[in-house]
């Protein structure tokens, strides 16, 4: 049994075009299906406005979608409860973007990761507090630093609080969407490796959204790629990277700058003329999947 | 990348740059030196808080109070900017060095069509009149792959693509055709594809027009594409300098070796080797080199004073670590680097510099 599947997930918007005209619908998601295995972190790659960050917050319902299945350890969330979809909340948790706006500057950081806990009517108030110092310490914190306020911390360990907070109910799926974009590089590795060594410590499966195609290759075992709301390719990392199918992944691959001033160089331009957005996905390989 | 190389077209000399706050000047740019030829590109780069941006603020002579320049010398074209009218400079400006901005948003103003403000920048300057400022526009949007450029010089910024909007921006930079072109994190807010055709316009632009081009950026990956020579800041100050296929091969300082194994690469699902803590916030910088606190490779010199500059002469030619500090001709394609890993030498004091 796979933790998380995603089937034929649609989100639509709909845009006002004034008062007189009748709105427009935006397909941000259209039709994504994938499945999640226990204990894998599984990319979702894409430019801005492919979907990848809605489809992360369709399966949260932090934004209800429009059609389709999600199915967390083999319940349709979709159907949940008010109740039991708060429930279920305990076991699926998100890390944002942007470390900055994500945490209440009015709060202490011991009370941002105690929130959750008192909103799930965890443990005493003693108990609390001695699961709030574990967990920053889990994440790489002073706990003596827990009566500070979000300002006083750098970008990075402003993550490494957004972290704790996600961790603090022992949710066995976390969403990232794109964690350590607005980080320095030199901090970004700092919590990237923080990430991994969390996941093999607590048996933690990520969805991990990001735009940051060297990042993706590091750390998930399997990748789908988004283009405009679909999934154009999917399948292990390796064989994705190693034979990139579409036209898009493609020239996305090619576009990432290497680090290395003598590589060679083989830019591809995409050319949206040399495939079809309605072509359903096929399999091109073993564990890889292209639509073309 | 280029190979033909003018005469220096800009030369940064001792540039210490900080602000006032409650009393106290706090240095944010220590006495950076670094020039760039017609041609040339030289990319600049450092992490947030490192001082890029200011240092490009400096030499466009765009800081407000409470920053100022307290030291130092811009020399282009053989003459020091600072000591330019704000008359002169002002004509400086826009129509021989152009600054391009990271974010094409907050840059262009929102209530002006793209046409209207390049026709601006044109007419402001002499450039164009007002009959022939229109078509000139049009020009330079087809100069920059903008499709339709007679239908787009009509249009809104918000009604652009980001990629269009950086395109319209620097479009709007290169209307008086400069010289000197600096690049402030043009790529950063952009998507990776359309980030890939900007790098590839100034590329093209540069080759076309013999632009001497500052490229600031975070990613390494982006220079090693673009840029003919590398200057990497560190909380201020330039902590090495080489040219890129020497940088990449023989990085000295500890930054910018660990700087280069943060990028992820490797094997898959192996730890990378980050460097531990973050840049330290303007006014708190550690005694001694500022990278000490953070450095794998410190030892007990290192908090004392902030090393000078070690050059490393022909690395081809097998010759080591050259003998100590000496000041580099700004001809020189040497290595440098700020370090006591590689010699002694210590900075000259620049607390004379902050007090002038």
């Amino acid at each position: 049994m796979s933790l998380l599947e995603v089937r034929d997930l649609v989100k639509e918007f709909s845009r006002s075009r004034g008062l007189f005209s009748r709105p427009s619908v935006v397909r941000a998601v259209d039709g994504v299906s994938f499945t999640i295995e226990q204990g894998e972190t599984f990319g979702l790659v894409g430019e801005s406005g492919s979907g990848k960050t809605t489809t992360g917050r369709c399966i949260l319902r932090l934004i209800e979608p429009t059609a389709g299945q999600v199915r967390f350890k083999d319940e349709d969330v979709l159907r949940f409860s008010r109740k039991r979809l708060r429930q279920a909340r305990r076991d699926m948790q998100i890390v944002f973007q942007d470390p900055y706006s994500s945490l209440n500057p009015r709060m202490r950081v011991g009370a941002i990761v105690e929130e959750p806990l008192i909103i799930h009517r965890v443990g005493a108030k003693a108990e609390r507090r001695a699961r709030v110092a574990e967990l920053f310490e889990l994440v790489g914190l002073d706990p003596s630093q827990l009566s500070r306020y979000p300002h006083q911390f750098s970008g990075g360990q402003r993550q490494r609080i957004g972290l704790a907070r996600a961790l603090a109910l022992n949710p066995s799926l976390v969403v990232a969407d794109e964690p350590v974009s607005a980080l320095d590089v030199s901090v970004q590795a700092q919590v990237i490796n923080l990430l991994m060594d969390l996941q093999e410590r607590l048996k933690l499966t990520y969805l991990f959204i990001a735009h940051d195609l060297r990042l993706v290759r590091h750390i998930c075992s399997r990748v789908a790629v988004m283009y405009l709301g679909r999934i154009v390719e999917m399948g292990a990392t390796e064989a994705l990277f190693a034979e990139p199918a579409h036209p898009y992944t493609r020239a996305l691959l090619s576009a990432i700058p290497v680090p290395d001033p003598v590589a060679p160089r083989q830019r591809i331009t995409l050319d949206p003329a040399s495939f079809s957005r309605e072509t359903p996905l096929r399999t091109v390989g073993s564990d890889h999947w292209a639509a073309i | 990348m280029s190979a033909d190389r003018g005469p220096v077209l800009l030369s940064v000399e001792h540039l210490t740059t900080g602000f006032d706050v409650r009393g106290r000047f706090l240095p944010a740019v220590i006495d950076v030196s670094f020039h760039v030829s017609a041609g040339e590109t030289l990319g600049l780069v450092g992490e947030s808080g490192s001082g890029k941006s200011l240092t490009a603020l400096s030499i466009m002579r765009l800081v407000q109070p409470p920053g100022r320049i307290v030291d130092g010398r811009l020399i282009f074209k053989g003459r020091d900017l600072r000591s330019l009218d704000e008359r002169e400079m002002q004509k400086t400006r826009g129509a021989e060095i152009a600054l391009i901005f990271q974010e094409p948003m907050t840059a262009l103003n929102p209530v002006f069509t793209i046409g209207s403000q390049i026709e601006e920048t044109l007419r402001v300057h002499g450039r164009a009149t007002r009959q022939t400022a229109r078509q000139k526009a049009i020009d330079l949007l087809e100069a920059v792959s903008i499709p339709e450029p007679q239908k787009r010089v009509r249009d809104y910024p918000h009604q652009l693509s980001g990629g269009l909007r950086q395109r319209a921006l620097i479009a709007m930079s290169l209307a008086c055709e400069p010289v000197l072109v600096i690049a402030d994190e043009p790529t950063t807010a952009l998507d990776v594809t359309i980030q890939a055709q900007i790098l590839e316009l100034l590329r093209s632009l540069q080759q076309r027009m013999g632009l001497a081009l500052v490229l600031i950026t975070h990613d390494l990956g982006v220079v090693a594409e673009m840029a003919d020579r590398v200057a990497v800041m560190y909380a201020g100050r330039i902590v090495e300098e080489a040219p890129v296929k020497t940088l990449f091969a023989d990085p000295k300082h500890p930054y910018t070796q660990g700087l280069m194994s943060s990028i992820p690469g490797g094997a898959p699902g192996t730890r990378l080797r980050a460097i531990q803590g973050s840049v330290p916030p303007l006014g708190e910088l550690p005694p001694g080199c500022s990278f000490t606190p953070r450095c794998p490779n410190r030892f007990e010199p290192c908090p004392k004073a902030h090393p000078g500059m070690t050059v490393f002469r022909d690395l081809e030619h097998g010759r080591g670590p050259g003998s100590g500090a000496r000041t580099p001709s700004p001809e020189s394609r040497d290595h440098t680097a700020k370090c006591y890993l590689y010699s002694d030498a210590v900075e000259p004091d620049v607390r004379e510099a902050e007090t002038r």
